[in-house]
């Protein structure tokens, strides 16, 4: 029983030790740093109730140009040599996989900057 | 829906907020200019109720065969996908050729989502993903479609799809993908920037006329006003933002 316990304390003091050995940073590439739409601090805790808030206002109320919007992340969080936030090294993505937070955003929204939208094309206005 | 706006305070702090523009290049701090700092704060004000977005055709001027506004809107909304089986492919507007057996009279029209009044899709829908903007736009909050596919039975006029695959190409400003129902939105990231839908500029016969149908001044309400239009199965009593001419 005594072994036990020993064993058990020697286990739960060196359980922080392992969790961070375990599992590498991810490794995020800030194309554009410090002109985010606040400070990295309050982007990281806040990023999804931003994102949330704004969709909704933007979606039902028709209230466009805030401050937070995921087109905005991404024009300027895509990275430089895929165009995407999402990938390995993508902005979004490695984050999001080292957190083990899954994102559904992209099912439907387009995770890549610089995208060509062919204004009707092919049909004259 | 519309909150009160209190213009006079509205217009204060736009006239200052392009006064601060002018001082585009002062910088607050490294990288962060002024400008930024103005445009970022000034959201649009968004759908108002005062407004009905309406849409009126003339099926006299649209031509059998003729499918511009089809493929202007799947331009537009990013619809390119293809499936093995055509019809379960998204259809936010097509072309219907009419023939009366009797007379041999023939029509042929565009039949999109006639943005009803009272839209049975929203009433029928579970989770409230399906709603009606205060302008009239009726619209999916993909955010809370489960793909229940209940609108579209309610739907009178066959105006919903159901995305059947992943997708990838979307249009930044209309995000879509599996799973969740859609139909036509009046183009509502043209409308919400002051253009016309999609389909109502790339008509090559002028057919289609978008405007506000409360606004007594504009086209469409006075040529409503003065000449016969037609909703489609108004005896449903649904008060559709779209009117046909000539059916």
């Amino acid at each position: 029983m005594k072994r036990m316990l020993v064993g058990l304390a020697a286990i739960l003091l060196l359980a922080p030790v392992f969790a961070t050995a375990g599992a590498p940073k991810p490794n995020v590439i800030i194309e554009n740093p410090g002109q985010c739409i606040a400070p990295t601090a309050e982007m990281r805790v806040n990023h999804m109730k931003m994102l949330n808030h704004t969709r909704d206002r933007t979606l039902r109320q028709g209230i466009r140009g805030e401050k937070a919007s995921l087109n905005g992340c991404i024009d300027c969080h895509a990275s430089k040599t895929t165009g995407s936030v999402l990938g390995k090294d993508g902005f979004c993505e490695s984050c999001h996989t080292y957190a083990a937070v899954k994102v559904d955003c992209w099912q439907c929204h387009q995770p890549k900057a610089g995208y060509k939208h062919a204004e009707a094309a092919g049909v004259k206005p | 829906m519309s909150q009160p706006q209190d213009k006079s305070r509205r217009n204060f702090v736009g006239t200052a907020a392009v006064a601060g523009a002018g001082l585009g290049t002062l910088a607050l701090a490294p990288g962060l200019h002024l400008i930024q700092v103005s445009e970022a704060n000034t959201p649009s004000q968004g759908a108002s109720g005062k407004v009905r977005w309406g849409m009126l055709i003339d099926t006299t001027k649209c031509a059998s065969g003729c499918d511009a506004c089809v493929k202007a809107c799947n331009t537009e909304n990013g619809i390119n996908e293809t499936l093995k089986d055509a019809r379960q492919g998204s259809q936010w507007i097509r072309k219907i050729d009419l023939k009366n057996p009797k007379t041999g009279q023939e029509h042929s029209l565009p039949m999109l989502c006639q943005h009803c009044a009272h839209p049975p899709c929203v009433d029928v829908c579970p989770t409230g993903a399906s709603m009606k903007r205060a302008d009239g736009i009726v619209l999916v909050d993909r955010h809370t479609c489960i793909g229940c596919r209940y609108c579209m039975l309610a739907c009178p006029y066959k105006a919903r799809s159901l995305v059947h695959l992943p997708l990838t190409n979307q249009n930044p400003e209309v995000p879509r993908g599996q799973g969740c129902v859609e139909s036509c939105t009046f183009c509502v990231q043209r409308v919400d920037k002051g253009l016309k839908p999609a389909c109502v500029e790339s008509c090559p016969e002028g057919a289609m006329l978008f405007g506000d149908l409360n606004d007594p001044a504009s086209e469409i309400a006075q040529r409503i006003a003065n000449e016969k239009t037609t909703q489609v199965r108004g005896d449903l009593k649904l008060n559709l933002g779209v009117r046909y001419q000539g059916i």
